[in-house]
């Protein structure tokens, strides 16, 4: 179920409702029509024929299926790992733990990079939300909240402020301060409301807005300040695990990935969905953007972690192995976007090599699953969050 | 061992109630979504005897006759049911019904043992030969992995250990019985629990004797259940009678695998509870309420609040007419959408990783050192610094996006730009840029302001629009918004790409920035490789101390 696509060329007045809005710039008869993705929805649902049945609708749409599919098999000419047998092959990693952060009483569920390449702060199922100097080791702040299962936590850029929520269906922002014996939590900010548990956040560009998924099927753009709701998404048809935001500082569009198996692209200015990708088997826990932003990655309860490009509009990888039974339930990439670092329910990381569809190194270390694999700012550490109660830095 | 316990227990108790309050939090939302009116709970079966007045014989359900070892015994797995668990379960149920095959799998025989022998047993490391050869395994450590894991969930268990782990030795392990499987989603009692332990202890061998956290887990369980014991006692000693009707061998195969079931189950404390489960996901199972169900058959008593009735309805609206006319909108559009060929996609993709390369920390070691493997946070100091080495300033090269994103790179292209009277481009994409990030309440008056600055008739910094553009933002500043300048945004940005960036790089400003490094003859190079090693000198003692400081954290 997706709501309508189509790639903005041009933002302004719809010449049919004269909203301000992403146009369309379609043609209708030779004449160029820029309407606003609304007034090209009326105009076509008018167009559709009266009496059509639920049936013949859903054939029609089932050979759209088809037909698009075929049309996109006929530009795969080849397949990734076929070009990418010229390039070098990787050395081995020699990635180790580096450092052991112990302090969460239960389940470490999220966490999340500082700008500043050295600052995390992290969330567990036992409602502490903790902001730590990961190169120190230094608990720097610590939030109690009133729920369990603080599922999802960000970092603001400006890096003064942490966003958390969970099952208590909110996203709040917590305001950081140097005063070690204020109480945070007193502070707390309910920005977002859900209307069931939030599986992920993250701020956009500013600490002024926040981006939210929920189990509540929708994901949410939000003005901090005001608590305001500025844009919803609505498309997925069960629960979405999963955000990304496009690395682009001029991008305006962001991933996301649920438990209806797709992967949706969407304009975070109109709410539109722009694309939609099915392939995978099972719910996918994880997606992320490669960093030129032209692709992303998905981890997924198949077992499997696959890689799509949004130019070629289709999965070009998957990285999988029969030994690989347990769900993945987390990437990121190292900073090139060479390596693909993955958390499985097997305790394991595997590192991937994105280009050639190689396993490339097994992390092994923590004692439970891993709930959340990060890639520092700078790409000098992966940070991994476990099931295990501690998070580990890899470099 | 005995300091452990009151831990244990409180980590337990903890546990438990945690558990209580989140399935209370998540059993509240699945309220708040069903809409209709629950049923009233169906009354649990009489299962306690009333106190004394009857025989305790005739009011004692009998447990049903537990399963013989049937390896071609099926799962309740419903071929169906994709729920993230069970797709992992089939997997390995998969792989564990393969390797007891008589032909391709592991030798399981009986072992004859100083005066007895062993039923039914096969080594770890025909195990972890089994799993390299059939999951292309070429680590035996990582098969070792994989199998502890299968364990762990408890398909195969060690025949002398609690700890459901795999070794690649002589030790002795045995396939679960498909009755206790965790497809079948068994969620024990404590009083099943209770009766069990009270079972082990009537049964006067030293094999079945209780571990010390076992004696503890008893010890507990007689308190919390002080009322009810003398039921639990009861079902304990009329499962003894049963048991022992058996033959011995089996009884020898059937105890280790019900022992095997609470390992997995009331695990040993500090294993990994493998019953977990990740609270996202709880809706879809087969037992989305947890409701508790006995593997000796008793009937549930008292929570039974949850109705099986209401199937959690998980969000997959059926497709209206609606949603699938809007879907066959989208698929019209995304087949209008012109797709680049895999080919030329994957030379991108290349080219933008071989460039990135030596920037990754992970492909290529960082100079002077990463951070976290020297402890030393040099590194950092000269990202951070004022004066961006070569290696900074080769990067801005790549792309505009690249230059803008470096805080020294964007102050050097203004500069640039300052000195070919064409900065406003840049201000003006940097102010648009802030807009974006306003709390919502201020966008409004900072659109008016940028408009004034830039684009209103005899504008202090006049940037140059097409007529197009201009008409159409201004349309769009009649109601401000934080995307009124995304069109304008958009072409000044090219403009700037395809015209100023490109000059920018053949400047001298830049190129020296960029050659800058690669003459360590001239006097400033020297210089500058004196500091640097005075600095390397002074920040590895520092390091030390750092180091030193980690130690003991």
């Amino acid at each position: 179920m997706c709501d309508q696509t189509f790639v903005a060329v041009t933002f302004g007045p719809c010449d049919s409702c004269s909203k301000a809005s992403p146009l369309m710039n379609i043609y209708i008869k030779n004449e160029p029509i820029n309407y606003c993705s609304f007034c090209v929805e009326m105009m076509a649902c008018q167009g559709l024929q009266k009496g059509e049945t639920l049936a013949s609708l859903k054939r029609e749409c089932d050979n759209l299926k088809k037909k698009l599919e075929e049309e996109r098999g006929k530009l795969n000419d080849v397949e990734l790992h076929q070009v990418a047998e010229k390039t070098e092959v990787l050395g081995a990693l020699s990635v180790k733990t580096r450092r052991v952060l112990k302090g969460h009483g239960n389940k470490v569920l999220c966490m999340d990079w500082c700008k500043d390449r050295r600052r995390l702060v992290s969330s567990s199922q036992d409602g502490k939300v903790i902001v730590w100097d990961a190169f120190t080791l230094n608990k720097e702040h610590g939030i109690t909240l009133p729920c369990t299962w603080v599922m999802a936590c960000a970092y603001a850029p400006s890096g003064c402020a942490v966003a958390c929520g969970g099952l208590d269906n909110k996203c709040s922002v917590v305001p950081l301060s140097l005063d070690k014996t204020e109480n945070l939590a007193a502070k707390k900010k309910s920005v977002a409301m859900h209307t069931n548990y939030v599986s992920g956040c993250t701020f956009t560009n500013s600490d002024m807005q926040l981006l939210t998924c929920s189990g509540d099927g929708t994901c949410a753009l939000w003005d901090v300040e005001s608590g305001q709701l500025l844009q919803s998404f609505h498309g997925h048809t069960a629960d979405v695990l999963s955000l990304d935001l496009a690395p682009s500082e001029t991008g305006n569009t962001f991933v996301s990935g649920g438990c209806d198996k797709k992967a949706n692209v969407w304009d975070m200015r109109s709410g539109q969905n722009i694309q939609s990708f099915e392939s995978h088997e099972s719910d996918i826990n994880c997606v992320k953007y490669y960093p030129s932003g032209d692709a992303f990655a998905s981890a997924s309860d198949d077992a499997t972690c696959r890689f799509y490009d949004l130019r070629a509009d289709r999965e070009v990888a998957v990285y999988q192995k029969d030994s690989i039974i347990f769900g993945a339930s987390t990437v990121d990439f190292s900073l090139s976007g060479r390596l693909l670092f993955a958390g499985y329910n097997d305790y394991t990381i595997n590192a991937w090599d994105v280009l050639k569809g190689t396993r490339v190194s097994v992390l092994f270390g923590h004692e439970n699953r891993i709930s959340r694999v990060r890639v520092s700012p700078d790409g000098t550490a992966l940070c991994s969050a476990s099931w295990d109660n501690t998070l580990r830095i890899w470099a | 061992m005995m300091a452990e316990a009151p831990q244990q227990q409180q980590q337990q108790q903890q546990q438990e109630k945690q558990e209580e309050d989140e399935q209370q939090q998540q059993q509240q939302q699945q309220q708040e979504e069903e809409q209709e009116e629950q049923p009233p709970p169906s009354p649990a079966e009489a299962t306690e005897p009333n106190e004394g007045s009857e025989e305790p014989k005739e009011s004692v359900q009998t447990p049903p006759t537990r399963p013989l070892l049937s390896m071609r015994s099926m799962s309740s797995v419903d071929p169906d049911d994709d729920s993230p668990n069970m797709i992992v379960y089939r997997k390995i149920e998969d792989i564990v019904t393969r390797i007891q095959d008589e032909t391709e799998g592991v030798p399981i025989r009986t072992v004859k043992s100083f005066m007895t022998k062993i039923p039914s047993v096969v080594t770890g490391a025909d195990i972890v030969q089994w799993l390299m050869k059939n999951l292309s395994i070429e680590d035996p450590a990582e098969a070792m992995h994989i199998g502890s894991l299968i364990a762990a969930q408890g398909y195969f268990f060690p025949i002398s250990d609690h700890v459901l782990s795999l070794k690649d030795d002589g030790t002795f392990y045995r396939f679960q019985a498909p009755y206790f499987w965790p497809s079948n989603c068994w969620e024990p009692e404590n009083t099943d629990y209770a009766i069990y332990l009270c079972k082990r202890t009537m049964q006067n061998k030293t094999r079945l004797e209780l571990a010390d956290y076992e004696a503890e887990n008893l010890a507990r369980l007689q308190r919390a259940f002080a009322r009810k014991w003398e039921f639990i006692y009861m079902q304990a000693e009329a499962q003894v009678k049963i048991d022992r009707k058996k033959d011995k061998t089996e009884r020898k195969i059937l105890d280790s695998q019900e022992r095997a079931f609470w390992d997995v189950h009331r695990p040993v404390p500090g294993c990994v509870n493998t019953t977990e489960m990740d609270i996202r996901k709880c809706r879809r199972m087969k037992n989305p309420h947890r409701v508790k169900k006995s593997v000796y058959g008793l009937a549930e008593e008292g929570t039974q609040s949850q109705s099986p009735i209401h199937t959690p309805s998980h969000h997959c609206r059926k497709g209206t007419k609606e949603d699938v006319e809007k879907e066959i909108l989208f698929l019209n559009t995304q087949l209008d959408r012109h797709c680049m060929k895999m080919s030329k996609v994957a030379e991108s993709l290349i080219t933008y990783t071989e460039q990135y390369m030596e920037y990754d920390p992970f492909v290529t070691a960082p100079e002077p050192s990463n951070p976290w493997t020297s402890d030393d946070p040099s590194f950092w100091d000269l990202e951070a610094s004022k004066e961006p080495s070569q290696q900074r300033v080769k990067k801005w090269g790549f792309s505009l996006e690249e230059a803008l994103k470096d805080p020294a790179g964007q102050e050097l292209f203004l500069k640039f730009l300052e000195s070919e009277f064409s900065s406003e481009n840049l201000r003006f994409w940097l102010a648009v840029q802030d807009l974006k990030r306003m709390p919502q309440q201020e966008v409004a008056q900072r659109a008016q302001d940028i408009w004034t600055e830039f684009l209103a008739e005899g504008a202090p910094s006049s940037i140059n629009l097409d007529s197009h553009s201009y008409e159409r933002t201004s349309q769009n500043l009649k109601d401000p918004g934080r995307y009124s300048y995304e069109d304008a945004q958009d072409h000044i940005y090219k403009l700037m790409k395809s015209d100023s960036y490109t000059r920018f790089l053949r400047s001298n400003v830049y190129q020296d920035l960029l050659m800058a490094r690669k003459k360590p003859e001239t006097e400033q190079g020297r210089r500058t490789s004196l500091e640097k090693f005075t600095r390397s000198v002074g920040k590895s003692l520092t390091g030390k101390r750092l180091t030193g400081l980690m130690q003991s954290s």
